[in-house]
């Protein structure tokens, strides 16, 4: 039984009236993979972005590596991004005057100390070692998502949070990305990644579909009940 | 370990100014603009008061020097007299000795000088013909209200007569004959030279009524070896220098009596102080501009760069981390703008002294790291605000999908 890195206690969102999350309860082990789905406005960055200590939840606690972030103020939520949270976007967000490399440099800095030869290692690892001196203007919509796997990565993040991050690529790349997602699954890193993409969701090992800010179904997609579930809703 | 940071801090900072160089070449424009016209006016600054000080030197002498009570000043002393001043502060130093003469038995004065240099003292002397010299002694120049009364044309030639030098003078009598006062001049104690008209000065003063010759052949004539009555020196110094200098001529030459011309040097300073500060006002303004140029360029570097800087954020960047290296890029782009600055700053001031005044500038080495660093400053200071913008910025609202 692997432990419990994240734990969502009845956590809430509101904007004005609307709740973006209506009391969320969730648990996540180290080394899962879930996928976040459901329709568009059901809460989905909002959720992960809390996850992420990109935001703060309105009530409810958030339990992230044994430590309840919820109440933390902006600079201790940006300590602890830094330290656990590995993040990759749907519009990649690189740095436009910065190599591949040295892309992957800037999350070491920010974190602790630059090491070349480690990012050119992370770089390796998602196949770009000979684009490493490449601005991203330069590279494909793929070649930049998986610099940002390698930059999430660079600085052993407890958990790899994606928001859409196969939203901007064509088949072929969205393809290379989850067996890239697969191969770090494999390795044993936590995954969260929120989609629309059935391709993309369906791979992971458990699946949560958010509406109107609540968990409507959670399915464990390992077990013969998840497929049968899987099965029946196609 | 600390170093590799450092090294990837400036690896950031010039890769965003190098890899982003349209931007770059605005900005440092900018700077450098106002650099130049900053640099250029201080360099000018500091030069008015000697490149005022020579144009108000062609408003003649602004320092005389006389002997104390009957006394006169002799080579030595006027030898000395330069060395006290300085030969390079010097523009022109004149020793006049005044000789009473008489034309057709009307009194008159020749002074007697050192005419190259006289000139030098007197620019603004109007002179019909040509000025005189040493090579030609007997041909002078006469003053314009002389040349009116005596009706002297150029060449014209006129005898001048008079005592020498330790005589009694002693008028022609009119109960001598004719012969006996011819007698009496061709005696040793008396002069008679023709001389003749080489130019005829106007200067709407005193000098009009007055003959100008060589002093070498006034001496000659009154018998006499250099003794001048007066000395006219035409100096490059401001009203307080001319005080200062006066103080050490007195000091050292106990016999000699300096005079600052108070008009002229008070009115050069006048000018002086009313241009420096005009300068001074424009350098202000123009510190002013280049700020708020640099800050509207900060602001828009900011707003541009918002996502940069939500992904530093979203990466575990600190507020503090980020402001540097904007910092850092401003410090670079003050660098780069006041170093430029500085260079075309003197070509501009050189322009403006060769038109203006007609001189060259000298180059103010120290004037390099001063414009840098206040470029430097000035740039930190315009884009604190802007900087400041980037704690304002929220990853998840700007990094937000979709
Ligand atoms: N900053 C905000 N202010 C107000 N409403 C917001 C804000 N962020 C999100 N919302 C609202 O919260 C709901 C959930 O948004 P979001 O989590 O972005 O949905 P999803 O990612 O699933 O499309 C939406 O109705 C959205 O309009
Ligand atoms: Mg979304």
């Amino acid at each position: 039984m692997s432990k419990q890195i994240l734990e969502l206690k009845n956590v809430s969102k509101i904007y004005g009236s609307l709740k973006a999350l209506a009391d969320i309860n969730l648990k996540v082990n180290a080394g899962d993979w879930l996928s976040i789905m459901g329709p568009s406005g059901s809460g989905k960055t909002t959720m992960i972005n809390i996850i992420g200590c990109m935001d703060t939840p309105s009530t409810g606690s958030v339990i992230l590596d044994g430590v309840d972030i919820s109440r933390e103020n902006a600079s201790s939520l940006t300590r602890i991004r830094r330290d656990k949270i590995g993040l990759i976007f749907q519009q990649f967000h690189l740095i436009s005057y910065l190599t591949a490399v040295e892309n992957v440099m800037v999350a070491q800095y920010y974190h602790s100390m630059p090491d070349e030869a480690e990012a050119m290692e992370a770089l390796e690892k998602v196949g770009l070692k000979d684009r490493a001196r490449h601005l991203p203007a330069q590279l494909s919509g793929g070649e930049q998502q998986r610099v940002c796997i390698a930059r999430a990565l660079i600085n052993s993040p407890e958990i790899l949070l994606g928001d859409e991050p196969t939203g901007n690529l064509d088949e072929e790349n969205e393809g290379i990305v989850v067996d890239i997602f697969r191969r770090l699954h494999d390795e044993g890193v936590t995954i969260i990644i929120v989609t629309h993409d059935p391709e993309v969701g369906d791979v992971a090992q458990r699946k949560i579909i958010l509406e109107h800010g609540r968990v409507i179904q959670d399915i464990d997609q390992t077990s013969t009940f998840g497929q049968a579930l899987k099965i029946h809703h196609e | 370990m600390a170093n590799s940071r450092r090294k990837m801090y400036f690896r950031m900072v010039t890769s965003s100014l190098i890899r982003r160089a349209s931007r770059l070449i605005i900005a440092v424009l900018a700077i450098a603009i106002g650099a130049t016209i900053l640099s250029g006016l201080v360099t000018i600054y500091y030069d008015i008061p000697e490149q005022l000080g020579r144009e108000f030197r062609s408003y003649g002498a602004n320092l005389i020097v006389l002997p104390k009570g009957d006394a006169k000043i002799t080579r030595e002393i006027l030898a000395e007299l330069e060395n006290i001043i300085g030969r390079e502060k010097i523009v022109g130093i004149a020793p006049y000795r005044y000789q009473t003469v008489k034309i057709n038995e009307q009194p008159y004065i020749i002074a007697g000088t050192d005419l190259p240099e006289a000139e030098k003292n007197s620019p603004f002397w109007y002179i019909e013909g040509t000025w005189a010299n040493s090579d030609e002694p007997d041909h002078v120049m006469i003053g314009h209200e002389i040349a009116e009364t005596l009706n002297l044309k150029l060449g014209d030639s006129f005898v001048v007569q008079g005592v020498k030098y330790g005589e009694r003078a002693e008028a022609s009598r009119q109960d001598y004959s004719a012969k006996e006062n011819l007698q009496r001049d061709k005696a040793s104690q008396n002069f008679n030279k023709k001389l003749f008209v080489k130019g005829i000065i106007t200067t709407g003063g005193a000098e009009e009524g007055f003959i100008f010759a060589d002093s070498n052949m006034l001496d000659e004539l009154v018998g006499d070896i250099f003794r001048a009555d007066v000395v006219e020196c035409s100096v490059i110094a401001d009203a307080q220098e001319l005080e200062n200098l006066s103080r050490v001529i007195e000091a050292k030459l106990s016999n000699l009596l300096p005079r600052a011309v108070r008009r002229l040097t008070q009115s050069q300073d006048i000018v002086l102080g009313k241009l420096q500060a005009l300068v001074l006002l424009v350098t202000l303004i123009v510190l002013i501009i280049t700020m708020i140029s640099v800050y509207t360029t900060m602001m828009a570097m900011v707003a541009e760069r918002r996502r940069e800087i939500a992904l530093k954020k979203a990466l575990g960047a600190e507020n503090n981390l980020i402001m540097g290296e904007l910092l850092g890029e401003g410090v670079l782009l003050g660098f780069l703008g006041g170093a430029a600055g500085v260079f075309l700053g003197f070509e501009f001031a050189q322009r403006v002294s060769l038109n203006v005044f007609g001189r060259a500038i000298h180059f103010q080495v120290a004037l390099i790291p001063i414009t840098i660093a206040v470029f430097i400053l000035i740039t930190v200071l315009a884009s604190i605000l802007p900087v400041r913008k980037v704690m304002d910025i929220h990853p998840a609202i700007v990094l937000k999908g979709e």
